[in-house]
């Protein structure tokens, strides 16, 4: 059963255009240019409960903007969407009691108080009862390994600490839908990984829906199986984060290992020299060329070993979020947002 | 309102409570620094009158002027609400207002309890010295009105919180279009300084003034309050009067309700 459904969602903002330098900056008092920024653009897309599926795309492609309208923060310019059964902009508390949006860059609990005192808050907001409230309290900072912290003022927390609070209070309640935006953002590898490993033990628990958005792909690899990645307000990819590399990586690394020290010098004409360390040498080459390359490789010269893998997910990604519009762009309207390929 | 409501505005009202005890000893400097005003003000009365304290003008002799000035002061102490349009337009500017729109809480109910929350501690810092004050200056009144008028008098200082604290958000609400209130907010705060009496006595400059006044609800921010308890009104008026304040707040409750709505269809909720 879809816990998401979103049909031609759009978000439109009317955006000042300021012009360089202090003259611009007066005649802008009088005469103003707007540019229409579209920020998320029919998108589609259908999430089942119990996914953990992942937003990508760089700053600005509107994945936030897609949560912000899921969570019904903003209202959209166009289209349709239905969370849990219901429209989120129209924020009834029914809704409201049912999800969780933690954004990396935005702090909700208390910053001078201990962050128990945002979770008491948070008992009587989100109307938890008294045993499932101490349950949770003692389950979620257990698992977090923030027992000792939280009758600590916030802000005498770490970057860190403060992250692993802020999802406590997000999942108090028990949530149906955790949208995560950045929740990893600025954090150091060990907060990272625990964030990660905590989420991924939780959702596996409680069967959540959970969106999540960051620029670390460690954090998606870890997480999700499916991804959505968006680009320039609109969906350029929508199906398993296995076949991101598939689809939109045409070349693959091949690592040779050179019998002897000696790296011959005409690798170049098999595919680009992507590193030599002699005696090694990593080549990208095409997919398709594989099987006829390690033949004349193997024929040609003494290798010792040879390794074939996929480029890393992070610089597939960077690719297709840097490839041109048109070459990139598959219009994710009524009828092409999820076709066979998995588009 | 049901018990869970109850329920949630006791605790906002307690955590808002716990959070401005935080910082103790600027709370306490910023209300010592209120009461420096109050001194240098009757100091000034007291050079305008130095020909003839006894002498009325324009209704007010210099006690008279002292006690009005003293009772302003206290509805000014119900009906101020520092930081609040400020803050409001922040979290709209910032993002951070975000919270009040994805949980299921009341935004304006909220920043309601917590702002009681603030005038709670306020008193509770403030009382001691105000009584000094009251009890040095004690010869400037005429003693105390009937307990009527004193009932009516805690009511019209309800009225002043409230009427503050609606005419503030809606202020602050105005973010949602203009982004920035800090300007907006410095040309109400010259109104209010004048127009709701905090300066002089309304009725001291002139009826046409006082007939203009009358259809704005700056008077329910002090001049009110204080009149009120300085007797000037019958029991008639004072039901007259406190009806005129119970619309205001009844007209600015939509108001707010109303700007809300519209300001939250257009947020954009930048900030991350």
């Amino acid at each position: 059963m879809s816990a998401i459904s979103v049909h031609n969602l759009q978000k439109h903002y009317k955006v000042y255009q300021k012009r360089e330098g202090l003259l611009a900056s007066f005649t802008g008092l009088f005469n103003r240019e707007y540019k229409t920024v579209k920020a998320v653009e029919k998108v589609s897309f259908e999430i089942e409960e119990g996914e953990m599926v992942a937003f990508l795309g760089p700053n600005g492609a509107g994945k936030t903007t897609t949560l912000k309208l899921l969570a019904g923060l903003i209202y959209p310019s166009g289209g349709e969407a239905t969370v849990l059964g219901h429209i989120p902009w129209k924020r009834e508390n029914v809704y409201r009691r049912r999800f969780s949006l933690v954004m990396g860059q935005k702090n909700q609990l208390w910053w001078d108080l201990p962050a128990q005192e945002s979770f008491r808050l948070h008992k009587e907001i989100y109307r938890i009862d008294t045993v499932q409230f101490n349950r949770r309290i003692d389950e979620l900072t257990s698992l977090l390994e923030v027992k000792d912290l939280v009758g600590q003022p916030v802000r005498e927390l770490s970057l860190g600490e403060r992250m692993r609070m802020e999802l406590i209070a997000a999942l108090l309640h028990s949530p149906d839908l955790l949208l995560l935006d950045e929740p990893t953002i600025g954090l150091d590898v060990v907060s990272q990984r625990r964030v990660q490993e905590f989420l991924k033990f939780y959702q596996s628990e409680r069967k959540m829906t959970v969106i999540l958005t960051s620029h670390y792909m460690k954090d998606v690899e870890a997480l999700c199986e499916r991804a959505v990645i968006i680009n320039r307000g609109r969906i350029v990819h929508d199906g398993p984060l296995k076949e991101v590399i598939d689809r939109f990586s045409q070349t693959k690394i091949v690592e040779l290992l050179f019998a002897g020290n000696e790296v011959p010098d005409d690798l170049a004409r098999f595919g680009q020299i992507v590193e030599v360390k002699s005696p090694r040498v990593k080549l990208e080459v095409p997919r398709t060329n594989i099987p006829k390359l390690l033949a004349e490789l193997l024929e040609q010269y003494t290798i010792e070993d040879v390794t074939v893998s996929e480029r890393p997910l992070e610089e597939v990604i960077a690719e297709v979020f840097t490839t041109p519009e048109d070459e990139s762009l598959v219009e994710s309207g009524e009828d092409s947002a999820i076709d066979e390929r998995g588009v | 309102m049901s018990i869970a409501s109850l329920r949630i505005n006791w605790v906002i009202l307690k955590t808002c409570i716990e959070e401005k005890l935080v910082y103790r000893s600027d709370f306490a400097f910023a209300t010592f620094v209120r009461f420096l005003p109050i001194v240098t003000q009757i100091f000034l009365w007291g050079a305008i009158y130095a020909d003839d304290p006894g002498r009325s003008r324009n209704g007010y002799n210099y006690a008279d002027m002292v006690a009005y000035y003293l009772l302003a002061m206290v509805g000014r102490a119900f009906s101020s609400m520092p930081g609040l349009a400020s803050g409001i337009g922040r979290e709209i500017r910032d993002g951070t207002l975000k919270k009040y729109l994805t949980q299921p809480i009341d935004m304006l109910g909220f920043l309601f309890w917590h702002r009681i929350a603030h005038k709670l501690v306020y008193y509770m810092v403030a009382a001691g010295p105000f009584a000094l004050v009251f009890y040095l200056c004690r010869d400037y009144f005429t003693g105390w009105p009937d307990g009527v008028t004193v009932v009516a008098w805690v009511v019209s200082l309800m009225m002043a919180f409230l009427i503050g604290f609606l005419l503030e958000a809606l202020i602050g609400l105005i973010g949602f279009w203009f982004l920035e209130v800090s300007s907006l907010l410095f040309i109400y705060m010259m109104l209010n300084y004048f127009l709701s009496g905090h300066m002089i006595p309304l009725d001291w400059i002139g009826t046409e003034f006082m007939a203009v006044m009358q259809f704005l609800p700056f008077k329910f921010l002090a001049y009110v309050p204080a009149t009120v308890m300085l007797g000037k009104y019958s029991h008639q008026e004072l039901l007259f009067e406190l009806s005129i304040g119970a619309s205001w707040i009844l007209v600015l409750l939509i108001a707010n309700r109303v700007v809300f709505r519209l300001g939250v269809k257009r947020y954009g909720a930048y900030g991350g």
